[in-house]
């Protein structure tokens, strides 16, 4: 992997100073994960480029951390050794380490002000493409030229790759710039394989250098490099993605509902939802409430914070969602006298479990359009024929909404295997209170379209 | 000298003052785990075996410990005063609450020498008026103790008859394990004895008849047994003909009944008891009428002697007229007798006012075979190893029988409809029942027995992830009969420049004592379980899978190829390609496994991803660098190592590249997907994929000509011939050399369960996409890598895989074959290696 630093500044072989690497020397760094070389190109006094050439071993690296093993193939055929990744942002703030502080003995004043820069990273990860680029870059007061990278030259029909050939031009500080790449090349990588953590970066994340805190993009900067995740909880699920040759993300559990529409309607229509399924289960009096696909918690936290449910389970068929779900609700911290009101657990709606059964109420908020069609028949066994909770409250999309969603193509989420019409999940409903003994009443969730419906279908079936 | 009976399944009260002897002999007579002793518990939970404070904690992990032995199934003795009739209630509601008989044995000393014996005991250092106190209320309790449930209270007086007291234990009445049959069990005759008689000599019975020509006997000529599952009476036109042949026969040995709800009531109405005279009752009561007072009362006698359940070979069979749940087997208890009579009632009634019942057989995972009858079904089927026998033959239906061990169902029609039903016939149901898998089948740690590895442990951790995937994404339980195992690499090559190599895979089949392996091709593809049935009326019957096509066709994770249209035309060419096989074996269906090519048919998002990245940045990147390293060379700087350096990754990334690339094809939808088919796993009675070897497989497969199939090249080896060994490294190479991914080495015929089944022996260049572009130049490093974890699980998840379809070609239930089925999707989320 590979960066340069070039400089037009006069006398340009200064830049030799302000990095504290001469010139006409070649330097090696031994990282922990390979080695960097610190040479120059060209240095002239009217241009001056020093190059930064970190050499990775996977194989050796891999080896490396076997203590704290990764077992998935990533770890070993993955672009670390070719990639401005995270591991190159730690190299150059070990490499540079004095430059970045600013301290140049010889040079303060050139170190203390701008100078025009060039830095070139011939391949950058960076997801979103060059328009990213732009965005991360710009306002930092660089001129960004962001070339996109065939995927594969073979095969023009697969597209671009995530990477892109980067070029900064601008009059910047020295320091200034090594810190924001040592901050933003981990942020642009979002590799979910990370080989360095590093705390360094944590801690000038939290101090916010000057450049970061009037960055438009400062949000998703620190939540792009705090959201990362930890590898070790998601190893057995990527196992098995690569098995089935298959990539981690289309594993992922659901998590947004309605991911693929505008956080505009995403986010009221979300709090619509729990505010109608809330309703309907005070005007049920249940007081015992299971909430099945409970994902990440959010609505098991509205149950919570009403007492009038006085038992709260939460389950949920993706382990890692319950984790998170235990974290929201902050399990760990409640009383006794809380923590008894709620329950999570691992259970899939298409295997019976006792632990379903006992219940006034059973939720099933945006569930059912992820399950298989042919699989919905074990769906209701489970739920209706052998839970039998007192009522089952269940909402799913209206298909027939999409239309008012701007520039939605398909599914409101990648994971839904099937969307109703009003008069599909009508009959669905009609069907399975006929056959399970309940009666079932249908409404709307959101603002009701006189031609199209609510965005959100609900039904509530009680036990006869 | 007085020998004590007591139960050998339930529970025993010994009951005495302290220093009456009781713990002495507890310890003569029965086993030291048998006897649960209330000093003992005192100890446990408050190290003083003396410390009255305690013994409400005592007395609760008592019950606990007597619980779970009675549960397990074992006889227990309770070592404890037992004098007050309290303490003694607590201990017979434990023993109903597993439904066992308790008995009790009083040992009654007297006081005198019990407060003597006492004295010498350093622990025991109560007054005389505690043992005295105990005597009273033993004396109070004598009279009471017959009312309080026992089955019988011994008593033993004295110290010489304590002391030459024997203990027997009694088999209870439904204990007969030991007959191991054959059987030939029969459903509800109700009075239809016409086509019992025509039955038993379908089953080549051979009837006893008397002077007036009527069956009194039946017997069997190669000594099998009959068993009744009850209901031989009412409704039907001959009951005296039926009672008076099945009466000859248990009394003969040849058969053994167990009691009907019909035989129940109608010992009650001939009792003289107030009973409702309706359905098919009456009919009964007319007809033995007829009969003169005698047989009458012998009748009676006989049904009224019916117990309602028999455990039968080694407790592998149960008979009970209305089914039995699993806690139920060889108990004896009120419910017990209710539920085997009446089956599992919910209280409510059907419109018409037929009680409902709860299917408890979908529930059912007991390992005994359970057969039944009392409700009519139109024909018998199995559920879960339990079989209704009912398929209402005086309702104008069929009698029916089944052959145990075979498991062959044999059935008579009725004569004619001798009874109009309550209820119409359920019909055959339009689909099966939806799911009976339940969580606790896959949740949690399971062990799941196999024939090739015994049992297999499937951690908690592991189970949960396969949960996720098995339910989020995998196909009908119902279609996933199988899911292929790991396989590990041949040992590291020390050969120069490689990793892997043939030779290693020959040598260590050799080590393990094959002589002849075969070389099949690996192809690089996605791996996928074909599985196909001749039409969907066969996947109805077979699979109980209706409406949702002929076949399936999925993953190494049980999801389906292609969704929607595609994946049902990927099935409908797959029938068209593998049709001649349903004849060759004969078989309605088959599964067999395959591999999807080309790999980017169904790998494209990984390929994107991960593969076609790394392949982007290294074209990219590397000549960067190696143009800056010229510029600074010619600047003088040396550089030359990195330069080097950078060269030959270069080299190794274009190498990477091409190895990816080979697998990659343009296809849309089924355009340019093939099936490279290498072995047949199993078809209806058959499991080829342990029965056969691989060359009768490549045979069988090879012999199949249609556009969709890629023939699976391979090469014989003896391993006993360097030429043969030779040519196969020459096959390997060249074909490696060419773009394969390389050889899968097995067995040539089927090994012991400790020999792995396969050893994959990758090519040189394929490595590289999984080892890194640049693996060769660390091959120093990646020789130490260690297989015994990887060979582990290709041997356990090879027979969790062999042993699902086993029991699926062996008819066991749904939860059964998921188990094992899940078992190997679990061991694969386990860590090991993933470039091994």
């Amino acid at each position: 992997m590979l960066l340069t630093v070039s400089t037009t500044h006069t006398p340009a072989r200064d830049l030799g100073y302000l990095l504290h690497k001469h010139p006409d020397r070649v330097q090696q760094f031994t990282q922990s994960f390979g080695t960097a070389t610190v040479f120059y190109p060209e240095a002239t006094d009217e241009r001056c480029t020093a190059a930064l050439l970190l050499e990775v071993d996977p194989v050796r690296l891999a080896r490396r951390r076997e203590r704290t093993p990764d077992f998935s193939l990533a770890q070993y055929v993955n672009d670390r050794a070719y990639a401005a990744s995270s591991l190159l942002g730690v190299a150059l703030a070990d490499v540079f380490s004095t430059a970045r502080s600013g301290r140049c003995d010889s040079r303060q004043e050139l170190a203390d002000g701008p100078i025009p820069l060039e830095i070139v990273v011939p391949v950058l990860p960076c997801r979103g493409g060059p328009e990213r680029a732009h965005r991360v870059f710009e306002p930092l007061g660089w001129q960004v030229v962001a070339e996109p990278i065939a995927l594969d030259e073979g095969f023009p029909e697969w597209g671009e790759s995530r990477y892109v050939s980067l070029r900064l031009t601008g009059t910047l500080r020295l320091a200034d710039t090594l810190n924001q790449l040592h901050v933003l090349l981990p942020v642009l990588d979002d590799s979910k394989h990370y080989w360095q953590g590093s705390d360094e970066v944590d801690k000038l994340l939290r101090s916010g250098g000057s450049w970061l805190v009037g960055h438009p993009e400062r949000e998703w900067i620190t939540r792009r490099y705090l959201g990362r995740r930890g590898a070790l909880a998601r190893v057995a699920l990527t196992r098995l993605a690569e098995l089935g040759d298959d990539t981690e993300e289309t594993l992922e559990p659901p998590d947004d509902e309605e991911a693929a529409q505008p956080e505009e309607a995403r986010v009221p229509l979300n709090r619509q939802r729990h505010e109608a399924v809330l309703a309907v289960l005070r005007e049920l009096q249940a007081a015992r409430v299971i909430d099945l696909g409970c994902g990440t918690g959010s609505f098991l936290r509205a149950l919570m914070d009403d007492p009038s449910f006085t038992g709260v389970a939460g389950v949920d068929v993706s382990a890692s969602s319950l984790e998170i779900a235990a974290r929201r609700l902050r399990l760990d911290r409640m009383g006794d006298r809380q923590r008894s009101r709620v329950e999570l657990f691992q259970g899939a709606l298409t295997y019976r479990d006792r632990r379903f059964e006992g219940y006034d109420a059973a939720v099933l908020m945006e569930v059912v359009e992820h399950v298989d069609p042919p699989r919905l028949p074990a769906l209701v066994d489970v739920v209706f024929g052998h839970a039998r909770p007192g009522a089952v409250v269940v909402t799913t999309p209206n298909v027939e909404y999409n239309v008012r969603y701007e520039g939605l193509e398909g599914p409101r989420h990648p994971d839904h295997r099937f969307e109703w019409t009003r008069a599909e999940f009508a009959t669905w409903c009609h069907d399975v209170a006929s056959a399970q003994g309940y009666d079932v009443e249908l409404r709307g969730i959101g603002d009701d379209d006189p031609e199209l419906g609510s965005p959100t279908q609900l039904a509530v079936f009680r036990h006869v | 000298m007085s020998e004590i009976a007591i139960p050998r399944l339930g529970l025993v009260l010994l009951v005495g003052v302290s220093g009456s002897g009781k713990s002495t002999f507890a310890r003569q007579h029965f086993a030291p785990f048998e006897v649960v002793s209330s000093d003992y518990c005192r100890g446990l939970v408050s190290n003083d075996e003396t410390d009255q404070a305690a013994t409400a904690d005592a007395f609760d992990v008592l019950h606990y410990i007597v619980g779970t032995r009675l549960r397990r199934g074992l006889m227990t003795v309770v070592d404890a005063t037992n004098v007050q009739r309290p303490a003694r209630a607590a201990l017979v509601k434990v023993a109903r609450e597993h439904d066992v008989l308790v008995d009790a044995i009083v040992l009654d000393v007297p006081d005198t020498l019990a407060v003597e014996r006492n004295e010498t005991r350093p622990d025991r250092d109560f007054g005389a008026h505690v043992v005295r106190r105990q005597a009273r209320e033993l004396r109070t309790s004598m009279g009471q103790m017959r009312r309080e449930g026992f089955r019988r209270v011994h008593v033993l007086r004295g110290v010489d008859e304590i002391g030459s007291a024997t203990v027997v234990r009694e088999p209870s009445w439904n204990d007969r394990r030991d007959l191991t049959g054959p059987f030939d069990v029969f459903g509800d005759v109700h009075g239809c004895a016409s086509e019992l008689r025509t039955l038993l000599g379908e089953l080549g019975w051979e009837l006893e008849l008397d002077g007036d020509g009527r069956a009194v006997g039946a017997r069997h000529p190669e000594g099998r047994t009959a068993l009744f599952v009850g209901d031989l009476v009412d409704r039907g036109p001959d009951t005296p003909g039926v009672l008076r042949l099945v009466m000859g026969m248990v009394a003969a040995g040849t058969a053994l009944s167990v009691s009907g709800n019909h035989e129940a009531k109608l010992v009650r109405a001939l009792k003289g008891a107030k009973v409702q005279v309706s359905h098919g009752l009456e009919a009964s009561l007319a007809q033995l009428a007829e009969e003169p007072e005698p047989f009458r009362d012998e009748a009676l006698l006989f049904m009224d002697g019916l117990i309602s359940h028999y455990v039968l070979d080694g407790g592998a069979l149960v008979v009970a007229h209305a089914g039995l749940k699993e806690a139920y087997h060889g108990r004896a208890s009120g419910r017990v007798r209710a539920f085997a009579l009446y089956g599992d009632t919910t209280g409510e009634t059907d419109e018409y006012g037929l009680p409902v019942r709860y299917p408890w057989a979908r529930d059912y995972r007991g390992r005994a075979m359970v057969v039944y009858g009392h409700t009519p079904v139109p024909s018998a089927e199995w559920v879960n190893n339990t079989i209704c026998l009912d398929t209402g033959v005086v309702f104008g239906g069929e009698l029916t029988a089944l052959r145990y061990p075979e498991r062959e169902i044999v059935s008579v029609p009725a004569e004619r409809e001798w009874y109009a039903p309550v209820r119409p016939l359920v019909p055959a149901p339009a689909s099966r029942e939806p799911s009976v898998l339940d969580h606790d089948d896959v949740g949690g740690r399971q062990f799941v027995e196999t024939a090739y590895a015994g049992r297999v442990k499937v951690p908690e951790e592991n189970a949960a992830a396969a949960l996720e995937v098995m339910s989020r994404f995998a196909v009908d339980p119902r279609w996933l009969v199988y899911l292929p195992p790991t396989m590990s690499p041949a040992a590291a090559s020390t050969l120069d420049g490689f990793l892997e190599h043939p030779s290693s895979a020959f040598d260590e089949y050799a080590a393990d004592g094959v002589e002849s392996v075969v070389c099949e091709e690996k192809h690089m593809g996605s791996r996928a379980i074909v599985v196909l049935c001749r039409d969907e009326d066969v996947a109805a019957r077979r699979f109980g899978i209706s409406g949702e096509g002929a076949g399936v066709v999925y993953t190494r994770t049980g999801r389906a190829f292609f969704q929607g249209p595609t994946g049902a035309a990927l099935v409908e060419r797959a029938r068209e390609a593998f049709a001649p096989l349903f004849a060759s074996l004969g078989s309605d269906w088959v599964v067999v496994d395959c591999e999807l090519l080309p790999w980017s048919a169904k790998a494209m998002g990984l390929i994107r991803d991960q593969y076609a990245a790394v392949g982007a940045a290294s074209r990219v990147v590397l000549p960067a660098a190696s143009s800056l390293l010229a510029a600074a060379a010619a600047r003088g700087l040396d550089v030359s190592g990195l330069a080097e350096r950078t060269a030959r990754r270069t080299a190794d990334a274009a190498a990477y590249r091409a190895a990816y690339a080979a697998y990659c094809r343009p296809t849309s939808g089924l355009d340019g997907v093939t099936l490279a088919p290498f072995q047949v796993l199993a078809c209806e009675g058959r499991t080829p994929a342990v029965e056969e070897g691989h060359l009768w497989h490549l045979d069988l497969l090879g012999g199949l000509d249609h556009p969709l199939l890629t023939p699976t090249r391979h090469v014989v080896v003896d391993l006993a011939s360097a030429t043969s060994r030779d040519a196969a490294v020459d096959w390997w190479s060249s074909f490696t050399a060419a773009g394969g991914e390389g050889t899968v080495v097995k067995p040539a015929s089927p090994a012991n369960g400790r020999v792995q089944p396969g050893l994959k022996v990758r090519g040189r260049e394929y490595l590289r996409i999984i080892y890194g572009p640049d693996y060769t130049g660390s091959l120093d490093l990646l020789r130490h890598r260690t297989l015994g974890k990887k060979k582990g699980l290709a041997l356990r998840e090879h027979a969790l895989g062999v042993e699902a379809l086993t029991r699926f070609v062996a008819g066991e239930p749904l939860w059964r074959v998921h188990q094992a089925v899940f078992g190997v999707l679990a061991l694969e989320s386990e860590p090991v290696d993933p470039r091994l």
